[in-house]
C-alpha cells in the first residue's frame, strides 16, 4: 500500500496520462478516478470505454485527454470488446499491456452485464472498472438498476421503487480472482487498488462509487465530501475479495458498528435527488444500510 | 506455432466436405489469428470445425467462445484493432443480433471476414436457406458476396482478406451461402498447397492497420464525439467511396486468384449466355447457379435466354448491369430469395436493379420474383417455367394472371388464402 507521501514522490515526476482537454462537468469524480487509475496502470495500458460520460469527457473530437490508447465502444460491448483486444494481443504475442474497460453503471449493471459475466467466466485477463454514478447521467439523469431506492431521477420523478443492484457481489459470485470496491474521491485508494489488480492474472473487477454533482444535485465543491459520507454512513461498503478471501477495508470495518456509523440522513440531506423524503422513506434506506452492514459483519 | 503438415504445405488436396467446413478451411488456410463465435443453426459446424483446428494445434489462433453474437462482433472489433486477422461465422437471428456491431466494424474500417449460412427469419422459426438475414443489413458498410458452390466458399475466404485488407478498401466482408442446401451438403473442395496460399495472401502488416492500431507506443483515441459541422458526413462519404472503389480491387484480386490457382470467378457478376439473349433472369446464390441448367435446357429449344448471376450486391455491380441493359435484352426477370416488406417490389434486389434501368435508354420490361423463402424448393422445372413466363411477356406483353402475381411481383408457389 502506497502512502500519500510516497505517492507524491513516485508520481509527481511521471508524465500525466489523463491530460487537459477533458470536457467533464465541474466536480466530476469519475475523471479523478480514471486519472489515478491510469497513474497506477502506467503507459502500457489501453482503455475500452463503452457508452457513458467517459465517451464525452475524454474530449470532443479532435481533442482527447487520454495519453494511452482509448477506444470509444458500443454500450453493451465494454467487456466483449476488451476480450477481443486481449485475444488479439495474445495471438500476436504482445505482452504486458493492461487492458482496462472503463464503464459506467448503465454499461455494467444493465446493458453490459451479460458481456461482463461472459468475459469473467472465460477468465479474460483484464481489468473491468465500473464508475458508478448511480444512473444514466450522460443522457440526463435517468434511473439505472444501480440507482438507490427513493432517488428522484427524470424517469422516477416521484422516487425509485426498488433498491440498488449489488454489482460487486454479483461479480464476486463468479469466483473471480479480484473484486474491490472503492470511492472515486479517494485517489490513494484508487491507486492502491489498481496497482494491486494489475499484478493479478485473470479477470479483475473494481466497483467505484462516483459522486456526480449534476445528477445527484449537490454543489460541485462537495464531491469529496459526498464520497466520504457514503463510507461513513455505511451506504457504500469498502471491501475486496482476493482469490476467494474477503477483506473488509478498515474504514468500513469501523462503520459496521452501528454506534460509529453516521445516520443515513447525513448522506441523503446533502443531495437534491433525495429531496423531500419522508421519515418512512429515510428509515427504509437506513434499514437497507443496517441490513447490509450486519450481513457483512457476519462474514468477518 | 501451428502444426501444418508438410504435405499440406506442399501438395494440393481434394477433400469432400460440407459448405460449412469449406468456410472453416478457408479461415484456417487464411491463417486467421482471432476467432470469436456463438453457435446458431445452420452455422454450427463452421465453429465446431474451427475449434478442432485451434484445439488440435492445426491453427495458431485465439478462439473466444462468447455468450452472444453481439459479443462475437464486439470481440472481433477488439482483436482486429490489435492488427490480428479476425474471423467469425453466423446465420439468421445471430446476424441480426450483431447488427449494431456490424456498423461499428465498418465505421472503424476493420477488415473482418464473416461467413453467413443464411436462413429464414423468425417467427415462425425457420432454419432453411433464405437471404433475408443478410439482405436486411445490406447497407451497413460491409462488402457482400454470394458464394454459390462449395469451392467458391473456400476460395472466397482467401480472396476476401486480400480485398478487405487492401489499403484502398479497409472494409469488412461477408461471404454468404444458403443454409443446409450449401452448409450441410458435401462436395469435393480443392485445397491448394499452403505455401501457395501464403504467397497469395501474406499476413497483415506487423504494425497493424495504418489508420487504427491499438498500440500503447503510439496512442490514439478513437471514435470521439464530433459536432454536426465537423467531419462526420465526410467520414461517411469515405466509406461509400471506398466501397465503390473496391470494385477495381475485387476484379484485380479475382484475376490474381485465377493466375495463382486456375479458378476464375468472373467478377462482380457472372454473365451466363446473356450476350445474344432477349430474355434474361437476374438472380444470386445457389439458385442462380442452378438456373444455368434451365438456361441450357431452353437453349436446346432455341430460346435465346440467359442468366445474370450477381456475385456481389455490395458494392453493387452497376456497370455490369447497365451493360446488360444496353445489350439485346428485351425482358428481365429478377428473382429475390428474400423479402423487403413494403418496398416497391417486395424483393430488395429487384428494386435495386430496377433503380438502374434509367441509366439505359432502351425500353426493357421487368418482372420481379420472390422465390425459395424459408427453404421452399425451387426446382429446375420451376425455373424453366419462370423463363416461359418471361418469354410470354416478351412475345405477347402478357403478365402472369394467376394468384401468385401480387402487387406486380410473382411470389413463386404462393398459397393464397393461407
Amino acid at each position: 500500500m502506497v502512502t500519500v507521501s510516497e505517492l507524491i514522490k513516485t508520481e509527481s515526476n511521471k508524465p500525466e496520462l489523463f491530460q487537459a482537454g477533458s470536457s467533464a462537468c465541474a466536480g466530476c469524480a469519475s475523471i479523478l478516478a480514471l486519472r489515478w487509475a491510469l497513474k497506477a496502470l502506467g503507459p502500457k495500458t489501453v482503455v475500452i470505454a463503452p457508452a457513458s460520460c467517459a465517451n464525452v469527457y475524454i474530449g470532443i473530437w479532435p481533442k482527447a485527454s487520454s495519453a494511452v490508447p482509448y477506444i470509444n465502444m458500443a454500450f453493451a460491448a465494454g467487456a466483449s470488446a476488451a476480450s477481443g483486444v486481449v485475444a488479439g494481443y495474445e495471438a500476436l504475442g504482445k505482452k504486458d499491456i493492461n487492458v482496462l474497460t472503463w464503464a459506467g453503471d448503465g454499461g455494467t449493471v444493465d446493458i453490459g452485464i451479460q458481456a461482463l459475466s461472459g468475459a469473467i467466466e472465460r477468465s479474460t485477463n483484464f481489468i473491468y472498472a465500473c464508475y458508478d454514478n448511480e444512473g444514466y447521467m450522460n443522457t440526463g439523469t435517468q434511473r439505472s438498476s444501480s440507482t438507490p431506492k427513493h432517488t428522484k431521477t427524470t424517469t422516477t420523478p416521484f422516487g425509485k421503487g426498488m433498491h440498488k443492484k449489488d454489482i460487486a457481489q454479483i461479480v464476486a459470485a463468479h469466483d473471480i480472482p479480484y473484486v474491490a470496491t472503492c470511492v472515486a474521491t479517494d485517489p490513494q485508494e484508487i491507486y492502491n487498488i489498481f496497482s494491486e489488480a494489475k499484478q493479478i492474472q485473470g479477470s479483475k473487477f473494481i466497483h467505484i462509487l462516483s459522486p456526480c454533482a449534476p445528477g445527484w444535485r449537490f454543489a460541485a465543491s462537495k464531491t469529496t465530501e459526498l464520497g466520504d459520507l457514503a463510507v461513513k454512513t455505511g451506504f457504500f461498503l469498502l471491501w475486496k475479495q482476493v482469490n476467494g478471501e474477503l477483506i473488509v477495508h478498515k474504514r468500513t470495518q469501523k462503520y459496521l458498528d452501528k454506534k460509529k456509523r453516521l445516520p443515513i440522513e447525513a448522506y441523503l440531506s446533502e443531495q437534491g435527488r433525495f429531496g423531500d423524503l419522508n421519515q418512512e422513506q429515510i428509515q427504509d434506506l437506513q434499514n437497507w444500510v443496517d441490513r447490509r452492514c450486519e450481513k457483512l459483519a457476519r462474514q468477518l | 506455432m501451428s502444426k501444418i503438415k508438410k504435405s499440406e504445405m506442399d501438395k494440393e488436396q481434394t477433400i469432400i466436405m460440407s459448405g460449412n467446413y469449406a468456410s472453416a478451411w478457408g479461415a484456417k488456410c487464411s491463417r486467421v489469428k482471432a476467432i470469436s463465435a456463438y453457435p446458431i443453426t445452420p452455422q454450427t459446424t463452421v465453429v465446431e470445425k474451427l475449434a478442432d483446428f485451434v484445439d488440435g494445434g492445426e491453427l495458431d489462433a485465439r478462439y473466444v467462445k462468447v455468450e452472444s453474437e453481439h459479443s462475437v462482433m464486439a470481440s472481433l472489433v477488439g482483436s482486429s484493432m490489435t492488427g490480428a486477422r479476425s474471423f467469425t461465422a453466423t446465420s439468421g437471428q445471430g446476424l441480426l443480433y450483431m447488427t449494431e456491431m456490424l456498423h461499428w466494424v465498418s465505421s472503424s474500417r476493420l477488415p473482418i471476414v464473416t461467413t453467413i449460412a443464411s436462413r429464414g427469419i423468425a417467427p415462425p422459426w425457420n432454419i432453411w436457406a433464405e437471404y433475408t438475414d443478410i439482405l436486411s443489413i445490406r447497407d451497413c458498410g460491409w462488402i457482400i458476396q454470394f458464394a454459390s458452390t462449395h469451392q467458391e466458399i473456400f476460395d472466397s475466404v482467401l480472396m476476401s482478406y486480400k480485398i478487405a485488407e487492401n489499403q484502398g478498401v479497409m472494409l469488412p466482408y461477408f461471404i454468404v451461402y444458403g443454409g443446409f442446401t450449401q452448409s450441410h451438403t458435401s462436395k469435393p473442395v480443392r485445397i491448394p498447397p499452403q505455401k501457395e496460399i501464403d504467397a497469395f495472401l501474406p499476413p497483415p502488416p506487423e504494425k497493424g492497420w495504418s489508420h487504427l492500431n491499438l498500440d500503447p507506443e503510439n496512442p490514439v483515441t478513437f471514435g470521439n464525439l464530433l459536432m454536426p459541422q465537423q467531419e462526420y458526413l465526410d467520414f461517411r462519404f469515405l466509406i461509400h467511396d471506398s466501397m465503390v472503389k473496391s470494385k477495381k480491387i475485387i476484379q484485380k484480386t479475382i484475376k490474381e486468384f485465377k493466375k495463382s490457382f486456375k479458378r476464375d470467378y468472373s467478377g462482380l457478376a457472372e454473365n451466363y449466355k446473356c450476350n445474344d439473349a432477349d430474355v434474361v433472369l437476374i438472380s444470386y446464390g445457389a439458385l442462380a447457379e442452378q438456373s444455368k441448367i434451365a438456361v441450357d435446357e431452353l437453349r436446346k429449344e432455341g430460346k435465346k435466354v440467359g442468366l445474370f448471376k450477381l456475385r456481389y450486391i455490395r458494392p453493387f455491380p452497376n456497370e455490369e448491369l447497365v451493360k446488360l441493359f444496353n445489350s439485346d435484352v428485351k425482358v428481365i426477370g429478377i428473382a429475390d430469395q428474400g423479402t423487403a416488406f413494403g418496398n416497391p417490389t417486395g424483393g430488395p434486389i429487384s428494386t435495386e436493379v430496377m433503380s438502374l434501368l434509367r441509366q439505359s435508354n432502351r425500353k426493357i420490361k421487368v418482372l420481379p420474383y420472390v422465390w425459395g423463402l424459408g427453404g421452399r424448393d425451387v426446382t429446375v422445372d420451376e425455373q424453366i417455367r419462370v423463363f416461359h413466363q418471361l418469354i410470354q411477356l416478351k412475345n405477347k406483353n402478357e403478365y402472369p394472371t394467376d394468384d401468385t402475381f401480387q402487387h406486380g411481383t410473382v411470389w413463386m408457389g404462393l398459397k393464397t388464402g393461407a
